[in-house]
């Protein structure tokens, strides 16, 4: 006896993202990978580009043009391209999750503010849900559209929620993230700068100001106040991992149970968001090598009384929860699946 | 056996305790990692332990 599963595609399989979506949907007993395209590695079986997939898929790359219908369509399109044939893609697929930056935000025009040019289908913008489940579970439900998610915008959106939430963050403080990134984050195209002996054991500062995930989180918080949210991301050694540190300050008079009861009432009931703030121990704050292939995001603090000073932290897999991980959540919200399936690994260590 | 349940002095979670526990037990709370001395049985009562802390280069 086999229930019927959904057919999946995913254009632009060859990349990091791509290769994660595989990974994971391979695992899904309610989905069957149809096919994948790739045009730089047209006829290719997956393994030669994925090679831990090896004996996993006998899925070969086909090109873009050659998609046919299916039921669910991933797109992990280098940013901008989804946008110039959504027409095209919805007509193929009942569901879309767009992983790249093209249908993040809602607003056109804060999109041409983010990303320098005006977007190529803005009648499509509001069509597609925020795929972060943490904070749009509800909309996720049986959408038709899910974008995908930035990995330094959802390491700082989580990171700061239960201090919004809980009424601690003031509208016109700066609020700097820090986010420290690993490798994976630029892509699978090498370029100069990921040239091994410019890459390896650098300490990097790359966009400290004007990051483009800073709207991306301001459109998540919208409804809670016009925060001035300021993005600095450094690339340090690390392949897989996003680590924010948000720098805020609190309200008097706060001791640290308070702020324990603001993140519990937060995540308590989240599957994927756990709260690390250890007194003790070498992993007492959230550390993105302990995450790596999972769809967790731990979330913390640290807090000085004396001054209100605090840091807000979030630790997550890039392409795990910053990515395809969530990708695969947004899935099964969308389609009426139980909302961990396929995404249970809980890692490894060391 | 029944448990008793606690609430960590440090961060405030609820914590359940084995009813065998003796005074002077230490146990460490499930959320927050702190060391809990066990300083009552009956009604159940903790406090922070003496830590040793590392000072992490400072």
């Amino acid at each position: 006896m086999s229930e019927e599963r959904l057919t999946v595609g995913i254009a632009g399989a060859s990349g990091y993202t791509g290769g994660e979506l595989l990974r994971l949907l391979l695992g899904h007993p309610q989905v069957e990978v149809t096919q994948v395209t790739a045009n730089r590695s047209v006829g290719k079986f997956v393994h030669q580009v994925h090679p831990h997939l090896r004996g996993r898929s006998a899925l070969r790359f086909i090109d873009s043009g050659s998609l046919e219908p299916c039921d669910v369509l991933f797109l992990a399109l280098p940013h901008g391209e989804a946008q110039t044939q959504i027409e095209r893609y919805a007509g193929l697929a009942g569901r879309i999750i767009d992983l790249s930056a093209d249908f993040r935000l809602s607003d056109p025009e804060r999109y041409a503010a983010a990303y320098g040019q005006a977007h190529l289908a803005p009648d499509w913008l509001p069509r597609f849900v925020y795929g972060l489940p943490e904070i749009n579970r509800e909309a996720l439900r049986g959408a038709r559209y899910a974008s995908g998610v930035g990995c330094n915008a959802t390491a700082t959106t989580l990171a700061m929620r239960a201090a919004v939430l809980a009424g601690y963050l003031k509208a016109d403080q700066p609020i700097i993230s820090d986010v420290k990134v690993g490798s994976s984050e630029a892509g699978n195209s090498p370029s100069e700068s990921s040239h091994h002996p410019a890459r390896s054991g650098v300490v990097r500062p790359f966009s400290l100001v004007g990051h483009r995930h800073e709207s991306e989180v301001k459109q998540a918080f919208a409804a809670d106040g016009p925060f001035d949210i300021r993005l600095s991301v450094t690339s340090v050694e690390m392949v897989r991992g996003a680590a924010a540190a948000v720098h805020v300050t609190l309200p008097a008079g706060l001791d640290d149970r308070d702020i324990w009861k603001a993140y519990r009432s937060a995540w308590s009931g989240e599957p994927f968001v756990r709260i690390v703030h250890d007194k003790v121990s070498l992993h007492r704050h959230p550390e993105p090598r302990l995450l790596a292939g999972t769809n967790h995001a731990d979330v913390g603090w640290d807090y000085d009384p004396a001054t209100g000073r605090a840091v807000l932290l979030c630790a997550l897999d890039n392409l795990g929860k910053g990515a395809s991980g969530t990708a695969v959540q947004c899935l099964n919200l969308m389609c009426g699946f139980e909302e961990t399936t396929a995404l249970t690994f809980g890692g490894m260590y060391p | 056996m029944a448990a008793e349940s606690v609430t960590c002095p440090e961060c405030g979670a609820e914590l359940s305790f084995p009813a065998k526990v003796m005074i002077g037990e230490i146990v460490p709370c499930l959320e927050c990692g702190v060391e809990l001395e066990v300083t009552g049985i009956d009604p159940l009562a903790v406090d922070l332990a003496p830590m040793e802390m590392e000072d992490w280069g400072e």
